[in-house]
């Protein structure tokens, strides 16, 4: 019931079949103030029963192009490295590990009915 | 309790005027030592000013025929380009300071400006000497010293043909080899009988000159030069004392510096009979309010024209300013002075070895000399001993610096010679004695004399938990002046960690506590066909962008299946993930196998109908092929179903795999090939494409011994003989050349691919993640003996196993692209977004 109420925040955006385990793919995100659409990248790690959401915009090479990082664990975190310089971000908050004043958007992200939804 | 009131006193104090004149290599190792110090101690009150005659900031002139070798002033450069002002130092470069009010203490410069200080350090160099030869005035007669001064020789050597160097001491012979990078035919003209005479006797010039001949410097020893007048064939000509004559483009004076010590002088400071501002121990002047560092600087009676001693001196100087600065009391009593230097010196002048340590001359009373000449290696020598033979007071080395170290050791500690000391500069296998080990030296040995760092403070720095060379280095700054000493210090490090029981962890990753070699082997012989399976049974968490690649080359390289199967697809690094190159910019480049660089007229237009077609731009590669850059992710398919309907396959450019068989035209064309060099090269990339391996494989093959195809640069390297092939192997260009070792000779075409077979398998199963074959090789021990033992004599019983894998690999050969395009899933990795159709757009921003 609860999740109906809600349902208004939570935006579908592509279909599970579309995610690659433990990879990331790229998405478009429309802008709430109908500008340019917002990248998103999309990680799914099977293992934990999860689905990451984090901006695909690198302010450290200046490209959209975090979905096409390496994603892993440095003691149990997920972060993703990505893919010119393999800096590396937390997935959880979105956190630079190289620089803690960089960081990324987040958003919460869930898998349901077939359907990876986001909290905006 | 004091700090508080330490601190109200200070900040209550005015700033304290430091002027510091001159911006090179010295002045700023001083305002480095200076601000290292006062931010250590919290000292609020510095106000410190720099002034740099040129217009950079302070470079690395010691390496300064870099810059024609590819370095530019930035690289050269000794510091971020912030670093002044963020360290909050007024700088001032191109602004020379021209006279000095001591009396007002202040400081007038060329821009009109007065600058008052409380103390003034003159950091203000050499200037190199002109002889007052009749025409050293004329036009194209330069001088190296500069970056604005190597700016006008290449200048001049733009239309010039032949360059001849005034002087051929230390910076002479630098000055040569600057010559020769700009193509130069380049001669040196020395007065002296020999080349480097302040550090070489007759012998060791003698080694030295018959080394740079051969490498096409012409030296012309014991010339006087008359005078320099416009020349018939080229701009110059100058008349030597001997009645002959040279002519040359362009003319290179290196015949010494001199301190540059005007300012001082005009301002009425004590300076040398010969020049030099005279200093005492504390670096101070004749006035107690100016200290002088460096090469302008007199001590002794001696001006020290290295880099180490200046840098010991700005040390003296950063400390004596210092205790003007701090409270009373709070500095140790034991300040440290300048009492002269060791001028002894490790040399590659023009790629030839030089050394020369302490009283090379033996002109210390009863002392003896032992000299070793080998005129076919030239290799030369020499060691001065004590009259009793228990000190080493000197040595001369030309050819060979690979007992600098250890002489110097034994010469700057005082370490007892052994009974036979000739035994120190014989050769090895004549029973000569070993190399001083580390363990044998002081805690008191100098390693590092650029930055005087002991023995002792390197095993300190271990001891409080430095565990790898960099670690010392950032905490000692020992190897980060000139680093000649880096092996040496190397070997301290591991000595000491080895002494403390400290076991260097070859773990690969925190996921898998194996080395690749190790998980290698777990996967090929528990028959692991997943990362899954291998993280499941032998590791730990997610895995990471270290292990996941290295465990997607292992898998590939045992199993060869597609790396875009969806086991796979998670492990692949940048490159691989998509089977293009990433560029800076996100798109992609598409390298179209060539095999031996052979390609029809039919297939070349399909490449560059296809570049057009998707407006690429094109590069031929060192590979001998087309290098396609600027696709977009989402284009890659098409381009490659133009390419693969055409005929090509995919290059395996973005792969640690086998990249190309570069080969010369052979002997279908060429008159000197003695083998098909081409039709070789073709078989060997077709059998070993697609091979994965710890690092990208190249290799090459020579119709002939005249090498045009470069194999002695490569992984694998085939030349051809009249009686077959000769196989090189472990050959590297890049960063760190190396010549491929002769590994088999006169072999047949099986023979050849049987042990490349075995020789290409044996590095897949054992090297490390991302070395090549020359470090593999390197590291091995026993090095290429032991290659060739099991590899052509099969000690560890695996040929047969080597050459089945190699096989399993070529038998599954697939190319990648072709069947990513049979396969409508894999294709849907190359969508740019999944929820929109839109192109990939790498430079719009949201």
């Amino acid at each position: 019931m609860i999740e109906v109420h809600n349902s208004a925040l939570w935006q579908t955006l592509c279909k599970t079949g579309d995610l690659v385990a433990n990879s990331g793919v790229a998405a478009l995100l429309p802008s709430p103030c109908g500008t340019n659409a917002i990248q998103v990248a999309l990680f799914w790690l099977p293992a934990m029963n999860r689905v990451y959401a984090v901006e695909n915009y690198d302010p450290l090479s200046d490209t959209f192009l975090n979905a096409r990082g390496l994603i892993g664990d440095r003691h149990g975190e997920p972060f993703l490295a990505t893919p010119l310089y393999k800096h590396h971000y937390r997935l959880s908050d979105g956190v630079c590990l190289e620089d803690s004043k960089i960081s990324l958007k987040t958003w919460a992200a869930k898998i349901e009915h077939g359907e990876v939804r986001l909290k905006v | 309790m004091n700090t508080a009131h330490t601190t109200t006193d200070q900040t209550k104090k005015a700033a304290f005027k430091v002027l510091v004149v001159g911006n090179g290599m010295v002045g700023h190792h001083f305002v480095e030592s200076l601000l290292e110090q006062t931010q250590a101690l919290a000292v609020k009150n510095l106000d410190l000013t720099v002034f740099g005659e040129e217009p950079h900031r302070a470079y690395d002139r010691v390496h300064l025929s870099e810059y024609f070798t590819g370095k530019d002033a930035e690289s050269l450069a000794l510091c971020e380009p912030e670093f002044y002002q963020a360290q909050g130092v007024h700088f001032y470069p191109g602004e020379k300071v021209m006279t000095i009010d001591r009396a007002g203490k202040k400081v007038t410069t060329d821009k009109g400006r007065s600058y008052a200080y409380d103390a003034l350090v003159l950091a203000t160099g050499s200037f190199p000497f002109v002889p007052p030869i009749p025409g050293h005035d004329r036009d194209a007669c330069l001088v190296y010293r500069t970056l604005e001064d190597l700016d006008q020789i290449r200048d001049y050597a733009g239309d010039g043909r032949k360059g001849v160097v005034i002087g051929g001491g230390l910076l002479g012979l630098e000055a040569a080899n600057a010559l020769r990078e700009l193509d130069l035919e380049t001669h040196v003209v020395e007065f002296a009988p020999r080349l480097m005479p302040v550090q070489l006797d007759a012998e060791g010039g003698a080694a030295l000159k018959q080394r740079i001949t051969d490498l096409g410097v012409q030296v012309h020893t014991g010339m006087q030069t008359q005078d320099i007048v416009a020349g018939d064939v080229c701009r110059h000509r100058m008349n030597f004392a001997d009645g002959s004559h040279l002519e040359t483009d362009l003319i290179v004076f290196s015949a010494g510096i001199r301190p540059q010590d005007e300012l001082a002088r005009s301002s009425g400071l004590t300076v040398g009979e010969r020049g030099g501002i005279e200093i005492n121990s504390e670096c101070l002047t004749s006035d107690p309010s100016i200290l002088a560092i460096g090469e302008c600087a007199l001590w002794g009676g001696q001006v020290f024209g290295l880099v180490a001693p200046g840098y010991q001196m700005a040390k003296v100087a950063a400390h004596h300013l210092l205790d003007q600065l701090v409270p009373a009391g709070t500095l140790t009593p034991d300040a440290p002075t300048f009492t002269g230097a060791d001028m002894s010196t490790k040399l590659k002048l023009l790629g030839v070895d030089v050394g020369s340590v302490g009283d090379a001359h033996a002109r210390t009373p009863g002392a003896k000399t032992y000299r070793y000449q080998d005129e076919d290696a030239q290799v030369y020598r020499k060691i001065v001993v004590s009259e009793n033979k228990k000190e080493l007071l000197g040595a001369v080395l030309v050819g060979d610096n690979s007992r600098y170290d250890t002489l110097l050791q034994y010469a700057l500690n005082g370490i007892e010679l052994p009974a036979e000391p000739a035994g120190l500069i014989l050769p090895e296998t004549s029973g000569g004695a070993p190399m001083l080990g580390v363990d044998a030296l002081p805690d008191s040995a100098s390693i590092c004399s650029c930055l005087n760092v002991t023995k002792g403070q390197i095993t300190d720095a271990v001891a409080s938990g430095c565990c790898s060379v960099a670690e010392v280095k950032d905490a000692t700054k020992a190897s980060t002046g000139c680093g000649g000493c880096a092996a040496l210090l190397k070997d301290v490090v591991n000595a000491e960690l080895t002494n403390q029981g400290i076991e260097v962890n070859t773990d690969l990753c925190e996921h898998f506590a194996y080395t690749r070699q190790e998980l290698f082997h777990l996967i090929r012989v528990g028959g692991i066909k997943t990362f899954d399976e291998l993280l499941e049974k032998h590791g730990k968490g997610l895995g990471c962008e270290i292990c996941k690649p290295t465990a997607g080359s292992i898998l590939a390289s045992v199993w060869n299946e597609h790396v875009l199967e969806s086991p796979h697809v998670s492990l692949q690094d940048t490159n691989d993930a998509f089977m293009a190159n990433m560029q800076k910019d996100g798109t992609y480049s598409v390298v179209p196998r060539i095999a031996g660089g052979e390609i029809t007229p039919d297939k070349l237009i399909v490449i560059g109908e296809v570049a057009r077609d998707f407006n690429l731009y094109t590069k031929i590669t060192g590979g001998q092929r087309v290098d396609l850059f600027g696709a977009r992710l989402e284009q890659l398919p098409p381009i490659w179903k133009r390419l693969v309907d055409a005929g090509f396959e995919t290059g395996h450019a973005y792969g640690k795999s086998l990249r190309t068989v570069k080969s010369c035209v052979g002997s279908t064309w060429c008159r000197y090939g003695v083998q098909d060099s081409v039709g070789m090269a073709i078989l060997l990339e077709e059998r070993y494409k697609g091979l994965r391996a710890p690092h990208k494989i190249k290799l090459a093959v020579s119709g002939c011994t005249r090498e045009c195809a470069e194999a002695q640069s490569k992984d694998f390297g085939v030349i051809a003989t009249e009686n077959g092939w000769n196989l090189y192997t472990c050959g590297n260009g890049g960063m760190k050349p190396r010549h491929g070792d002769l590994f088999a000779t006169d072999l047949s075409d099986d023979e050849l691919i049987r042990i490349i077979d075995r020789l290409m398998m044996f590095y897949v199963h054992t090297a490390d993640r991302l070395q090549r074959t020359a470090r593999w090789m390197e590291n091995m021990e026993g090095g290429l003996d032991y290659l060739q033992s099991v590899v052509l004599k099969d000690s560890l019983g695996i040929a047969e196993t080597l050459e089945a894998d190699m096989q399993r690999v070529v038998d599954r050969y697939q190319c990648e692209w072709k069947s990513t395009l049979e396969n409508p899933e894999k294709l849907k990795r190359f969508r740019p977004f999944v929820n929109s159709g839109v192109a990939d757009p790498p430079y719009s921003v949201c």
